[in-house]
């Protein structure tokens, strides 16, 4: 008979429909997943009893494994066997190997923009790779809920770009997963500490895993999660106070360079548990039976001093956060601590006296991410009764379109909620012109070439008119997920064309924080170089009206007329090609002043045509 | 007659009851709904109705109503386990055929 979880008042489900979803922690290293069953929000377990599934997957010719059979299989196929595959989510060949030169895999085509590797199981993309280590989450979901599962939250890092979204989304729905929110993993975190329903606030979350930090400042304001900065290191995590003790340890008992490559693995795993160790107890014993070098006690004060470094480097990361978000330490009204490597006490007095509070552990940091993404699903899938929480995040960067000049126009400006639907209107530059380019770039400049274009598409078909008549709606649309579509559409003739961004490759979370500080540093250039570029296409339409309209009335002008309003063009065209905004705009004046007498003959001419022939009682 | 409750049942029960922090009982019920006519419903309680009866065994208090009890007196609710799932069952002495999957009931 089937097994039944203890509902909230009314909504017990029928039989058969079972409102079940799941929260998925989609990590570098591990990966978890977990459900809310009779109101309770835990990690499920495999066979073994373990929570956590390494994000490993190993093909073969006979098939694939996933997880701790295949990490055990990485030393042996390190080719066939991929290793923290979220580094490769949404990123080109060339990232790839600019950032990890020494990786053991073979891909495919080295110029792509996407990366796939060439394993024993034929090609697989990231993606793929994702999806395997979805299916055994869902796999064990099914087995432990006793049902089929379809409804998921995916979590994601605060600083995954658009590209690193869709990538996740589309690896859950190769899994079979319906992706009912992606969801940033900081905010997770405070949804599982029930923060959502505390203090309105800012609340730090930090992240010290085995390989990466991350620290991520969020704001809570009327149930909603705002990430006002987010900074870190992907190369700082628990692993380095491995290799610093393993490296202590050997200079302990005096091992020679030889003996300490030959031994450095089993150093390392055994610096590994001796660190697990002093986690509960103030000293360790280490049997160094590899090396014949006896028992070595090791006091959690060595350790201390050995790992200070590396928790200095996460703090001023913390500091530049807090610095980017523009809050002081005191602000901070909660701490959340994420990551294994939390679980180091000396990590914990350090993060206390540095924000002045005590963070909050309780959860085990390893699952307080799938536990909140648990929590969020149960929500969304509807089996609370007041279903308040309706969380939301914001863009890290400003979504826009370029405009004549070079200028990026801003539609959806950065930190604004989503989802979002935001239109403008923007119209035709030439006559007669029949189709637009419409360039979607994100970022902060004022200049397109400073920002970072995200896609390219042709609105075409519109009838032709007189410059500026066209009124054209360009329309953004962020979806839940951060996700991107924008459509033109030309009024009068309802013509439209419209695209799905998914960027070629990512942006990584320092080159966010980057293109921030460069918009903040170059403000007053940047202002300068949007009045000059205004002034420039205005110099353009002005000379590009008058040659259409001399064309035509000419004959308007005596010579000598001609000759001053084409030399006052001339001038200004020199001056358009210059950079100087007061020489256009002087230039300009001059061109209305000079085209005065013109514009009053042809106003009396079009006049004329138009009362020509009417008698005076019919007007 | 009445309710009984398994021991372990009656330790999960606490335990959920306790971590939501509020809630009088777990409240026992059939609908009628289902492939086989009658199903189980299992849910906190919060308020109690006007027929509603209350029974308490092994520290846990029991909510049905006067409906639900016809089809549940003497049932007894157990907590098990099937490989990784896990969850209540109803062994009802009143049920004499249920559908493939277990979820509906008829008496």
């Amino acid at each position: 008979m089937a097994l039944l979880q203890i509902s909230e008042p009314g909504l017990s489900a029928a039989p058969h429909e079972r409102k079940l979803a799941i929260g998925i922690d989609l990590g570098t290293t591990h990966s978890l997943v977990a459900s809310v069953r009779s109101g309770v929000a835990e990690t499920l377990v495999d066979e073994n009893g373990q929570h956590l599934l390494p994000s490993v997957v190993h093909y073969t010719t006979q098939g694939h494994r996933v997880g701790y059979e295949a990490y055990q299989d990485a030393s042996k196929d390190a080719a066939n066997t991929i290793v923290s595959v979220k580094r490769f989510l949404g990123r080109s060949v060339a990232d790839i190997r600019h950032n990890w030169p020494s990786l053991p895999y073979e891909f495919v085509n080295e110029d792509a923009k996407s990366v796939s590797f060439n394993t024993a199981q034929g090609i697989k993309n990231p993606v793929q790779v994702s999806a395997d280590i979805l299916t055994e989450l869902r796999g064990r979901a099914e087995a432990s809920l006793g049902d089929e599962v379809t409804n998921a939250v995916i979590t994601v890092p605060a600083y995954f770009d658009d590209a690193q979204r869709q990538g996740t989304k589309d690896a859950a729905a190769l899994a079979g997963l319906n992706v009912m929110r992606l969801l940033n993993e900081p905010t997770a975190a405070a949804l599982a500490y029930g923060l959502d329903s505390g203090q309105e606030g800012v609340i730090a979350v930090y992240d010290l895993g085995g390989g990466t930090f991350d620290i991520s400042i969020l704001r809570l304001n009327k149930g909603v999660f705002e990430v006002l900065s987010t900074g870190g290191d992907s190369a700082l995590g628990g692993d380095d106070f491995d290799h610093a003790l393993a490296n202590a340890i050997a200079d302990n008992v005096g091992f020679d360079a030889t003996q300490r490559k030959q031994y450095y693995r089993h150093l390392v795993s055994a610096a590994k548990t001796v660190k697990e160790q002093l986690s509960d107890s103030p000293t360790a014993r280490l049997d160094l039976a590899f090396g014949n070098m006896g028992e070595i006690e090791i006091a959690r004060e060595q350790l201390n001093l050995l790992i200070e470094p590396f928790i200095k480097q996460t703090l001023r990361a913390c500091r530049r956060a807090l610095k980017d978000a523009e809050i002081g330490k005191d602000d901070v009204v909660e701490v959340v601590l994420v990551g294994g490597s939390t679980r180091v006490p000396f990590v914990r007095d350090q993060v206390e006296s540095f924000f002045g509070r005590a963070p909050l552990s309780s959860i085990d940091p390893d699952k307080v991410v799938a536990v909140g993404a648990a929590i969020q699903a149960d929500v969304l899938v509807g089996n609370k009764p007041d279903n308040e929480m309706l969380l939301l995040d914001v863009l890290p960067l400003s979504l826009g379109i370029e405009t004549m000049g070079g200028l990026a126009e801003k539609i959806v400006a950065r930190n604004t909620t989503i989802p979002v639907a935001k239109a403008q209107e923007f119209t035709t530059f030439k006559d007669g012109q029949t189709a637009m380019m419409i360039h979607v770039v994100q970022g902060e400049r004022e200049l397109v070439e400073d920002c970072r274009s995200l896609a390219r598409f042709e609105l075409t078909g519109i009838p032709p008119m007189a410059a500026g008549a066209a009124h054209i709606r360009v329309t953004f649309q962020v979806d839940a997920d951060g996700l991107l579509s924008v459509s033109a559409m030309e009024k009068s003739s309802g013509v439209q064309a419209d695209i799905q961004v998914k960027p070629s490759y990512g942006l990584e979370e320092n080159e966010i924080a980057d293109m921030l500080k460069a918009s903040m540093s170059h403000a007053k250039g940047d202002m300068q170089a949007r009045m000059l570029k205004e002034q420039q296409v205005e110099a353009a339409r002005v000379l590009e009206a008058l040659q259409s309209a001399l064309a035509v009335d000419k004959a308007l002008l005596d010579d000598r007329e001609l000759a001053v309003l084409e030399n006052t063009m001339a001038d200004l065209d020199a001056a358009a090609k210059a950079d100087s905004t007061d020489d256009i705009k002087a230039a300009i004046d001059a061109v209305d002043k000079a085209s005065q007498v013109f514009a009053e003959r042809r106003m009396d001419k079009s006049i004329n045509l138009a009362l020509a022939g009417q008698s005076v009682e019919q007007l | 007659m009445g309710i009984k409750v398994s021991d372990a049942a009656a330790t999960r029960a606490k335990t959920f009851l306790q971590n939501r922090g509020s809630g009088l009982g777990i409240r026992l019920g059939v609908k009628t709904t289902g492939c086989s006519g009658l199903a189980y419903v299992l849910e906190f309680v919060d308020d109690l109705n006007e027929d509603d009866e209350v029974f308490e065994d092994n520290g846990v208090k029991i909510i049905i109503d006067g409906k639900s009890l016809v089809y549940l007196d003497g049932t007894e609710l157990d907590f098990a386990k099937e490989g990784l799932n896990e969850g209540f069952q109803f062994n009802n002495p009143n049920a004499n055929g249920e559908c493939g999957c277990g979820e509906s009931f008829n008496v």
